[in-house]
């Protein structure tokens, strides 16, 4: 893997929206930070009512949390609110070579958005993230089989899998009817997804805590530039972060820095180096 | 008398829905004519998951309801609509609601049998639920607001959400049976249809067009028995002594009290807020017969007594700036921890509304606490949660007293309240635990706590103080005021019968609360107020009149409050206890900004009155006087009654000796070999012993990215961890360790063993996972029955004889190991009396442990580590099977209650810790519930090595000389006191040389996995196997769900399963 603190960072700006129920803010500014980046965290009230809020970020990341509690289903409120009144921002964003990454709920919500698949212009839902087959919230550590065919610039740089914290109730990718989901594996637009011991992808519980059909656990769009996922990188931030740390610690087998940061590093590197 | 009407008219219960394609009700019947509403239209959504897609609250209904077999069962989500816009809006709306790719809706209702999976035959039936008139509805709250964004524009209304569950295949009775068990009818409202079902159903509006009354209560003139009838009747919870006082202060007033000042009486001065009997004189009779006064009360004598003289002790002993910041006085106690950031934390328990309704109870308590810690100084950041739990027996299959809930449905609903409420307020769990016993069935106890982390100082002033100054304004934030949580301070201090009253039970909105929370962080930040305080128990009345006394006063009118709905009075508006509102004292200069910030927010703010220095508190509504009392007689004028307390604790005859030979005795052994394994491998899977993981992963335990060692550590993160560990703030080192002890069953021995082994085990636990030894600091939560002799209590002086040496206990621990009290809770009216029955409690104390790491980098945890490391126990192991684990297994009777050698464990523990911090211990685990047994298994499972251990003679040696233990007692013992610890070979000889003083015997050794790649347990004596088991095996029998399957799903409705 390549470093974690890249040097450029510090001319990439990331902004990160809170507010209304999200509650990962702290640990994805702190990641960000530890990587290099500049980070703004602003409420998204005050981003809605900022004309020029986007400009200038070249990441924008939509956080974890509950978005208005997710009532109704996770994400629908909130992917509505952005709908009516920073959709069309978002879209110059993207179109403009902008990145976005959405974790959780932010996935939930950039899906909803329609922002992903992204396979044509404009806001399109085309696929969904509901219950999870075995309803509830479920939060354990799960691994990552990670595609290195994947356009998405946030993955190209991991190791064949990667362990992360994962944790919600709706995770599980639902397709609108026909080809979609076969148009989306061709395309190489699942960069990650649950992975059993072996690092194969599957869809058994608990490797696969959602029942998301072929272990998908994140999708991109077509550019590799807009990217959701549902477990959680920035909550492997510190290498103490990791269940087996203690035990890597003595074997001395403990990483500098947790791996969830190289995740968030691959989008950072990718405004960077351009 | 004053009589006011408000603007909205008489409220509806019933409505027409509107049907499937005709949209809005055209004609509203004659009962609400148009004129008096004349934009509220009623519009019914219906969305069900796409017929193709699996629909996993059914799937999950299903499963909840075994013994029924549907050949078909779907669900579909119900808004009512009832907002001021037209029918093409709704049709708007319900476009916004509905997911494009995954869901099907229509405004009115979907086809009966819309979505019937194939095998399904027949006329479904249609089983809605929904909220009760008034009940907290958050999703609903959210739909209006997503309304809003859809349409563009403020709107005016309500909506209501329920679930509709179609079954096909069911007979009526069937059907009638599911719907007894999908809903708690205190709260929610079942309708039942069969297909074709008529589209005409009710819209759960609430409040009434009734006057604002201020009534006057005649209680001059009053009798004693007319005094006890007010108090009863208007469920006030006071004594006669109390309603004595208060008749007297009113007749030197030479006036009546209005219902409201008699209202905010009761509840300053309930038990719950009060905490009188912690206050009172007593005069005890201790075992030895010999008799005294506690003049000064339990709490200053040894509670804020323990607190005091470990100060004492401590700012001799040390130089460094004062440990405690702030103990007792605030909302939770506050200790010094960084540079930058204080520690806060708070324990709550929230029994008697969970025993009515254990969701909206239990979430109640879980974002009641937090907003203690939120409300502490001038504010704090929330870092994690915890949690307990006692119930009665899950498995219970006997008959419980009418009006009883079955433990296991109690425990369903906590979990699922502590679960949703923690969840979505973005905090992680880190402790968690379960008790079961028969006694917890009359009163489940739920503790839930918060720890927080407060910067030293924000915009510039000492974040730990509050400075209320007369003139500021007196602000309400966050939710709105409804009748629900009335009466629940005072309900919390009686006995729960027949009369309970349903509107002391609330439904938290964490996400409001969130909300407040985000606000709250940023408006302290910029110094835009100079107090607050949580809206707990008691509403506006505990809270202003508590901040009053900061200014020596306030002034606030009632008719400003924001009403959820109308039609309340204002004593209601006054002691509500409506969820998720704090109360601010905000500087006039301050008042625009903060409101600003809160509109932008859309968190609701209010100005209520302002903080005055008259000595009274005084409410008015739209100007005419509702309350006007003196704070000094409000907080000052209960009356301190004596209490008597005398040690006479009822016969306990002791097992037979050879029915305590067969289990502990050494024949045994020779005759069934290794059945000592069969011991312990049944004790793994009793409720009290097994894994609670299938629950607790539905916690989160992660957000924030703290996490150091997790609530569930070991190679497959399923063993519970000894204590937790995370850091406080993001890139720091610093770390916050927690620990809890808690050993009711001692207590039925002796409650002062009890408070020793409760403070003993959770300091241990603590210092097993790094924890400074001079850092630590304790909370304790007393639960108790009812411990006021009385008719109904008749064993009460001896109820409140084990309180008095629960109290001396606490003492004496927490001054040997040096750790102060900063916050604590008691509730003592845990009985419940149902159909001429009476179930109490057993007495219990929590002790939860709050520690500090300099650096979370070294902590540790209880897995072994690599073969040939060396196992040992620190610490002597006595005769102590009284209240054991094994006890309650075998059905036995034991003398022998863990007593604590404080002095000696306290020496051990400073010595254990100096070898930890010099590296030479590589993991530690406390012998606790189940002895060594059960603590070697953990390791077992954790490690997944083997434990090869060796009981010598050496160990079971008994000190003073007695008989020396059988293999049996050495191995169940729950002595207090004892570390299980690993260290590479290489240390052991300085281990030895350092903790050798202090009872460190070797145990065995780490081996490596055996031929199945798994962790092995083997204990012999000599040549004699007493244990060999696998970790497989282990595992089996203490996490079935692991091996036998997945975990049964969590019941739950449709809006409470979220993200």
């Amino acid at each position: 893997m390549n470093p974690l603190v890249i040097e450029a960072a510090a001319e990439v700006r990331a902004l990160v929206l809170t507010g209304y129920g999200l509650n990962c803010e702290a640990e994805t500014c702190a990641a960000l930070q530890t990587i290099g980046a500049r980070v703004t965290a602003r409420h998204v009230a005050d981003a809605i009512a900022d004309a020029d809020a986007l400009a200038g970020h070249q990441l924008v990341v939509f956080i974890g949390g509950f978005s208005f509690g997710d009532h109704i289903a996770s994400g629908r409120v909130f992917a509505n609110r952005l709908r009516y009144r920073m959709g069309e921002r978002l879209l110059r964003h993207v179109d403009d070579g902008g990145l976005v990454l959405g974790i959780c709920n932010g996935f939930q919500t950039i899906v909803k958005l329609g922002l992903l698949p992204g396979l044509e212009p404009g806001l399109k839902p085309r696929v969904s993230l509901v219950m999870n087959d075995r309803l509830g919230y479920w939060d354990a550590w799960v691994r990552l089989a990670v595609d290195r065919d994947s356009p998405c610039v946030f993955t190209r740089d991991l190791p064949p899998t990667i362990e992360l914290p994962s944790r919600h109730g709706e995770g599980k990718l639902v397709f609108e009817e026909g080809p979609l989901r076969q148009v989306l594996e061709d395309r190489h637009l699942v960069p990650v997804r649950y992975a059993d011991e072996a690092g194969a992808a599957t869809e058994r519980w608990p490797d696969n805590p959602d029942g998301s059909p072929g272990g998908i656990a994140g999708l991109c769009d077509p550019s590799g530039r807009v990217f959701g996922l549902m477990p959680h990188p920035e909550a492997y931030m510190y290498p103490e972060n990791h269940p087996h740390w203690i035990a890597q610690r003595e074997a001395g087998t403990l990483p500098e820095h947790g791996l969830g940061l190289h995740l968030l590093a691959g989008g950072v590197r990718a405004i960077a180096s351009r | 008398m004053r009589k006011l009407r408000f603007s909205q008219p008489k409220a509806r219960l019933t409505a027409e829905w509107s049907c499937a394609k005709q949209g809005p009700v055209a004609q509203r019947p004659a009962e609400h004519p148009r004129e008096t509403v004349p934009e509220l239209c009623t519009y019914r959504l219906e969305i069900a998951v796409r017929p193709d897609l699996s629909d996993a609250l059914a799937t999950a209904t299903g499963a909840q309801l075994a013994g029924l077999r549907p050949t078909g069962l779907r669900t579909r989500k119900v808004y009512l609509l009832d907002l001021d816009i037209g029918p093409a809006e709704a049709e708007r709306v319900l476009a916004a609601l509905t997911d494009p790719v995954a869901e099907v809706g229509a405004v009115g209702a979907l086809a009966d049998d819309f979505g019937a999976p194939a095998g399904a035959a027949g006329d479904p039936w249609l089983l809605t639920i929904g909220f009760r008139p008034g009940v907290t509805d958050s999703v609903g709250t959210s739909v209006k607001r997503a309304a809003e964004d859809c349409l563009g524009r403020p709107l005016r209304g309500h909506v209501y959400t329920a679930t509709t569950y179609v079954f096909w295949g069911l007979e009526a009775a069937q059907a009638e049976r599911a719907a007894r068990e999908l809903h708690n009818p205190l709260i929610e409202r079942a309708t039942l249809e069969r297909s074709p079902r008529p589209h005409a159903f009710a819209v759960p509006r609430a409040g009434g067009a009734h006057d604002a009354v201020v009534a006057t209560v005649a209680l001059r003139a009053a009798d004693d028995a007319t005094l006890m009838r007010i108090s009863t009747q208007g469920m006030l919870a006071l004594s006669l002594t109390e309603m004595r006082a208060i008749q007297r202060h009113f007749a030197g007033l030479g006036r009546d009290p209005t219902d409201a000042e008699l209202e905010c009486l009761a509840q300053t001065w309930s038990e719950h807020c009060k905490h009188k009997i912690f206050a009172a004189p007593i005069e005890y009779t201790d075992p030895a017969g010999r008799t005294r006064t506690i003049e000064r009360g339990l709490f200053r004598t040894y509670i804020r007594g323990a607190t005091e003289a470990v100060a004492a002790a401590r700012a001799t002993a040390d130089g460094e700036a004062p440990f405690l910041v702030s103990v007792f006085h605030d909302n939770a106690g506050v200790v010094r921890f960084s540079d930058a950031d204080h520690l806060v934390y708070k324990v709550e328990t929230h029994n008697s509304p969970s025993a009515l309704d254990p969701y909206g109870g239990a979430m109640t308590g879980i974002v009641g606490v937090n907003r203690d810690s939120l409300g502490t100084g001038l504010g704090a950041d929330l870092l994690t949660n915890v949690w307990g739990y006692c119930f009665g027996e899950p498995d219970f299959n006997g008959q419980l007293p009418p009006g009883l809930m079955h433990p296991r449905k109690i425990r369903e609903g906590v979990h699922r309240g502590v679960i949703d409420g923690g969840n979505q307020s973005g905090i992680p769990y880190s402790r968690g635990w379960e008790l079961f016993d028969a006694r917890y069935a009359g009163k489940p106890l739920v503790y839930c706590g918060t720890v927080a982390v407060m910067p030293v100082t924000s915009a510039g002033r000492p974040t730990a103080n509050k400075v209320v100054r007369a003139g500021d304004v007196v602000v309400m934030l966050g939710g709105r005021i409804g009748k629900d949580g009335i009466h629940g301070a005072t309900f919390s201090s009686v006995e729960l019968d027949e009369s309970s009253p349903v509107q002391a039970v609330q439904i938290g909105d964490p996400i409001t609360q969130k909300m407040v929370a985000d606000f709250l962080a940023e408006a302290r930040a910029l110094g835009l107020y100079s107090g607050l305080t949580d809206n707990g128990a008691g509403g506006l009345s505990s809270s202003i009149g508590e901040m009053a006394q900061f200014t020596g006063g306030a002034d606030i009118d009632l008719a400003l409050a924001p009403l959820k709905y109308p039609g309340l009075m204002p004593w209601e508006v006054l002691i509500s206890e409506a969820q998720e509102r704090m109360t601010l004292a905000v500087p006039k200069d301050r008042l625009e900004a903060l409101l600003e910030l809160a509109r932008r927010r859309e968190v609701e703010a209010t100005p209520l009155g302002e903080f005055t220095s008259g000595g009274r508190l005084r409410a008015t509504w739209a100007g005419k006087p509702v309350l006007d009392l003196e704070l000094e007689f409000l907080h000052e004028g209960t009356p301190r009654v004596p209490l008597r307390a005398r040690w006479s604790p009822p016969a306990r005859p002791e097992s037979a000796a050879a029915a305590v030979a067969a289990v502990l005795g050494e024949p045994r052994l020779a005759a069934a070999p290794g059945s000592i394994g069969q011991d312990l491998l049944d004790m793994l899977s009793r409720p009290n012993m097994a894994s609670n993981e299938h629950l607790a992963r539905r916690y989160d335990h992660e957000v924030k990215g703290l996490s150091v060692v997790k609530p569930w550590v070991g190679a497959r993160q399923d063993v519970p961890s000894t204590a937790t560990v995370m850091r406080a703030r993001h890139l720091r080192p610093e770390g916050v360790v927690l620990a809890e002890g808690v050993h009711p069953h001692y207590g039925d021995l002796d409650a002062d063993a009890m408070a020793r082994a409760c403070v003993d085990e959770a300091v241990r636990r603590a210092l097993c996972a790094g924890a400074r030894i001079d850092r630590l600091a304790a909370l304790d939560n007393f639960c108790w029955p009812d411990p006021v002799q009385s008719e109904k209590t008749p064993d009460g002086e001896h109820k409140l004889a084990q309180l008095v040496r629960c109290c001396e206990g606490l003492r004496a621990a927490c001054e040997a190991f040096g750790v102060p009290l900063i916050s604590g809770k008691d509730s003592m009216k845990n009985d419940a009396h149902l159909g001429g029955v009476k179930i109490s409690i057993p007495p219990t104390l929590l002790v939860s442990v709050i520690g500090q790491m300099p650096d979370v980098r070294r902590a540790l945890d209880l897995a072994p580590i690599a073969a040939d490391d060396l196992v040992f126990v620190l610490g002597p192991t006595g005769r102590h099977l009284g209240g054991s684990e094994l006890a309650r297994q075998r059905g036995l009777t034991l003398p022998g209650v863990p007593t604590t050698d404080l002095a000696a464990a306290a020496a051990r523990y400073a010595a254990f810790a100096a070898a930890r911090d010099a590296g030479l211990i590589r993991s530690a685990h406390v012998a606790g519930r189940g002895g060594l047994a059960v603590a070697l298994a953990h390791m077992t499972l954790a490690g997944e090595l083997g434990v090869e251990a060796a009981v010598t003679e050496g160990l079971l040696r008994q000190v003073p000389e007695d008989m020396p233990l059988t293999p049996a007692e050495f191995l169940f013992s729950e002595s207090t006191g004892r570390i299980v610890l690993t260290c590479k070979p290489a240390a052991a000889a300085e281990l030895t040389a350092r903790l050798g003083p202090h009872g460190l015997q070797a145990l065995g050794q780490v081996a490596a996995p055996g031929q199945d790649g798994g962790g092995w347990l083997r204990v012999r004596r000599g040549e004699q196997v007493l244990i060999d088991v696998t970790a497989a095996a282990l595992r089996e029998r203490f996490r079935p769900a692991a091996v036998h399957g997945p975990p049964a799903p969590l019941p739950a409705r449709a809006q409470e399963v979220r993200r």
